[in-house]
């Protein structure tokens, strides 16, 4: 099939690439844009490793076509550091222990990034129905919960977005 | 997993993609939030040779209440359902509904009409627009129709959409007042189709008698089922505590489901007889409020 160039900002820079239709939005920004730290779990939609923020919303890059994101913004992982600081969410993982083999945190930081921003002082519950799209084999959840709990603290001493 | 290559198009009105539909015929299909569809590819349980992803078509997505109807654009997500105050105040079935749909990313992509569309009695939406006693708009080549729900599910995978016509909006009759509505779903985990799920809509007259009852069940069948047995009973009574278990024992009755890893059969019979209470005693609160 033949190729088509589509453009999008990922993590605020403008990137062009030349994509087959059925390129998953998860392998561009992957292979084609060399963020690494989106990851692929279950490529079977079920396990939110994959999350990445597309105009402003949360969704599963192996299940949306790399051409449905021209012209779009794309957010990874890679863009919560801003300039050489950590994002509190990605504090809040290193101080509450909320990742062990780590697999699944790029993704927890993504929906936990997206709840915050819509829901600034969540409760245990809004937090755990904030990730509900995100599996870890790992942790049984109860640190990542507090450190998206620690996140949203330190924002609201901080004034961070 | 890599789905099997395609041609991409991108219509930018609902003409264009009817007219690529009559174009391309069985070959092509439409892309919407594409949450059922792309798993669907990646599986190779679907190859269409061309892909119209309608995201780009304007005014395809919106939720208004006009000419007595709430209507609902067919692209509309599941999250703006989730966020809507019409929604949220007037329709507690609808919202009931979307909140249990899957998890919150793909609430994001997945849309009303896709959910329709796709012809999965697992989804949610089907027993809910039945049991709000929906109409579907559907836009081909020869204009608009509106399909009744009790005529759109044919069976598994199939509707009665024909191939060259888009879901273009769902239409569910304003509720009188004294209208309450509630969806029981029991999922293993967020994310998972229902083992079992009842879709209640119910209105009371003055006396605090069911005026109008609309009852549903999810993944009991090879489509979703209409429990008219229940539905009429209810009709003309008091809702209280035996009439409800009586009216939640005939929606049981009705259901057909099969064995699978989510259970045995008469386990999800007996299941849609406690989710069926539930539901009937929730709508019925919500009603009298
Ligand atoms: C992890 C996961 C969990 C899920 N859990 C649930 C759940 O609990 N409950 C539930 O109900 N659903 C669930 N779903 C399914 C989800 O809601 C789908 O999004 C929905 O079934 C299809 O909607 P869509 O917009 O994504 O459609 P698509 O995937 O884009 O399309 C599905 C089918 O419908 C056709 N189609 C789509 N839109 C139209 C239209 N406007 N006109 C004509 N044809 C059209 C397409 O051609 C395709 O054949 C889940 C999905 C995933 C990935
Ligand atoms: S890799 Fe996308 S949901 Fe698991
Ligand atoms: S930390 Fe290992 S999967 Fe979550």
């Amino acid at each position: 099939m033949a190729k088509q160039t589509i453009k999008v900002k990922i993590n605020g820079r403008e990137r062009e690439a030349s994509v087959e239709p059925r390129l998953l939005l998860v392998h561009l920004i992957r292979e084609s844009l060399g963020q690494t730290g989106t990851h692929i779990g279950c490529d079977t939609s079920n396990c939110g490793a994959c999350t990445v923020m597309l105009n402003g919303k949360t969704i599963k890059s192996c299940t949306m076509f790399a051409v449905q994101a021209d012209g779009g913004e794309l957010m990874t992982v890679e863009g919560l550091i801003q300039n050489g600081q950590w994002h509190p969410l990605q504090e809040g993982f290193k101080e509450e222990h909320g990742l062990q083999c780590g697999f699944c945190t790029p993704g927890m930081l993504m929906s936990s990034y997206a709840l915050l921003q819509k829901n600034p002082n969540p409760t245990e519950e809004d937090i755990r129905w904030g990730i509900s799209g995100n599996l870890c084999r790992c942790t049984g959840y109860q640190n990542i919960v507090k450190a998206v709990q620690f996140a949203a603290k330190k924002m609201a001493q901080g004034g961070t977005k | 997993m890599i789905p099997p290559a395609f041609e991409y198009l991108r219509p930018k009105t609902v003409p264009e993609a009817v007219q690529m539909l009559q174009q391309h015929g069985d070959e092509a299909k439409i892309l919407s939030g594409g949450q059922s569809l792309i798993p669907m590819m990646k599986l190779r349980l679907a190859r269409p040779a061309f892909i119209i992803d309608i995201n780009r078509i304007a005014g395809l997505s919106y939720i208004k209440e006009e000419g007595g109807f709430l209507k609902i654009g067919g692209l509309t997500r599941e999250a703006e359902l989730e966020a809507s105050h019409i929604v949220k105040s007037k329709y507690p079935l609808l919202m009931d509904t979307a909140e249990v749909i899957a998890d919150p990313q793909v609430r994001n992509m997945a849309t009303v009409g896709g959910n329709l569309a796709h012809g999965d009695p697992a989804n949610d939406h089907p027993a809910t627009m039945m049991a709000l006693g929906a109409q579907i708009v559907a836009t081909g080549s020869k204009g608009e129709r509106v399909i009744p729900i009790e005529q759109f599910f044919v069976t598994l995978f199939t509707t009665a959409l024909k191939q060259d016509e888009i879901l273009t909006e769902i239409r569910i009759p304003i509720p009188p007042a004294k209208s309450g509505g509630a969806y029981e779903k029991l999922e293993r985990k967020v994310g998972d189709f229902a083992t079992a799920a009842v879709a209640v809509q119910l209105t009371l007259d003055a006396s605090g008698a069911v005026a109008s009852a609309g009852i549903a069940l999810t993944n009991a069948g090879p489509t979703p089922i209409k429990a008219k047995k229940a539905e009429d009973f209810l009709r003309g009574k008091k809702p209280d505590a035996a009439t409800i278990a009586q009216a939640a024992q005939l929606a049981s009755e009705a259901a057909q489901p099969s064995a699978d890893l989510r259970g045995p059969a008469a386990y999800k019979v007996g299941l849609a007889k406690e989710l069926a209470k539930r539901a009937i005693a929730t709508a019925v609160a919500r009603a009298g409020k």
